[in-house]
């Protein structure tokens, strides 16, 4: 939209996302991770497809501690995208978009998101 | 398509310092952005170190005493001083919102003021509005009847003239519109909150018999669908309006009328 040589005024640059603008963004962002994580568990199962040596050797890639950091990583995302999908589902029937509400059901989507990684873990960890 | 950097010819460095005059006691540090279109030269922000005594409540009091006896050259606009005009629309500490209606004791710290963002700068904190109010206009923000005029007025019940209540004191300050990414990456054909808010305006009132008509105008990917409910527009809107409900109100009617 630049018009002729006038400069652009700062935006992301001094912008102070509100809580609301954080939260969205954030929703953009696993919903990305999460689509890398739906290939991810195609391989999974194609290596399961593929025979013993091929799951195997997948399985001992997702045993690491850096397939470890990924599966917690495609759990918050899941939960949180998941909460936040309902959220938007609700404003989208015409409800919940006053601003303390909005607020409300975000810190809501925080907690659902921690409390349901946190039995994840512990239901994979027993 | 979004991009994130400014251009080569929008990124500001540090600018000149002005020091508070010599024994003053009462100062607070104002950070502004500053452009002269004039001198060929990228954006600064200068640093007024402001006497505080004998300066009103208001943001917009301590920018007229900065012009008026500090620096005459720094250009902003402004009319009503009482939030019914709309001109003294600025980013203010990260958000945007009225310098007439923003109290200096509101504000915490250092005061950062900056143009509207992610507009064309014609001059300091004046933005380029044109593209906002010509999409203000393609709205067609007026009543439109295909019924023979009536000898009097069109009347309208009581709860039918209760629907405009949150959205007719809009003042098109460009706040909102200019608080949104969406509007950001995409303002040349996003019609933006402050647009959409006028156009749901006319599509709720029962007096204006071209709905479907104005509904069809929107049902587009960017005129309306660019809206992604960040709710910024409506954390932002120095009027307590909600431009996002009323998006998604529209939303809705265009959904339902498609069942």
């Amino acid at each position: 939209m630049a018009s002729d040589s006038r400069p652009l005024s700062p935006h992301l640059q001094v912008y102070k996302m509100p809580m609301a603008g954080l939260m969205s963004i954030t929703h953009r962002a696993t919903g990305v991770f999460l689509s890398l994580g739906t290939i991810a568990l195609a391989c999974f199962f194609i290596s399961a497809a593929a025979g013993p040596e091929a799951f195997a050797s997948a399985q001992s890639c997702w045993n690491s501690w850096i397939g470890k950091l990924l599966m917690l990583g495609w759990a918050v995302s899941l939960y949180y995208h998941l909460g936040n999908g309902i959220r938007h589902l609700i404003w989208d029937a015409g409800y919940g978009m006053e601003i303390d509400q909005v607020n409300r059901s975000g810190i809501f989507n925080l907690v659902f998101t921690a409390v349901a990684t946190v039995i994840t873990v512990i239901a994979a960890l027993v | 398509m979004a991009e994130f950097r400014l251009p080569k010819n929008s990124r500001y460095t540090d600018g000149k310092k002005w020091p508070a005059p010599a024994g003053a006691k009462n100062t607070r540090t104002f950070k502004i952005y500053r452009y002269d279109p004039d001198s060929g030269e990228n954006p600064r922000t200068d640093i007024y170190e402001l006497d505080m005594d004998g300066c009103g409540p208001m943001l917009l009091d301590a920018l007229l005493k900065i012009k008026s006896e500090v620096d005459p050259t720094l250009t902003l606009r402004r009319s009503c001083r009482e939030g019914i005009c709309g001109s003294c629309a600025m980013n203010i500490n990260g958000s945007n919102g009225l310098a007439c209606t923003v109290g200096l004791d509101e504000l915490k710290g250092d005061i950062k003021v900056f143009p509207l963002p992610h507009m064309p700068v014609v001059k300091d904190l004046v933005p380029d509005l044109t593209n906002f109010y010509a999409q203000y206009a393609s709205v067609q923000p007026w009543m439109q009847t295909v019924t023979a005029p009536p000898s009097r007025e069109r009347l309208q019940s009581k709860e039918d003239r209760a629907k405009l209540d949150g959205l007719y004191e809009c003042i098109l300050c460009a706040c909102c519109s200019t608080s949104c990414p969406s509007y950001w990456w995409n303002g040349d054909r996003y019609l933006g909150p402050a647009a959409l808010l006028a156009a749901y305006r006319w599509i709720v009132d029962s007096r204006d018999e071209y709905t479907g008509e104005r509904l069809d105008e929107l049902e587009d990917p960017f005129k309306l669908y660019r809206c992604h409910t960040i709710m910024n527009c409506t954390n932002t809107c120095p009027k307590g309006l909600n431009p996002a409900k009323a998006i998604a109100e529209t939303k809705k009617m265009l959904s339902m009328r498609a069942l």
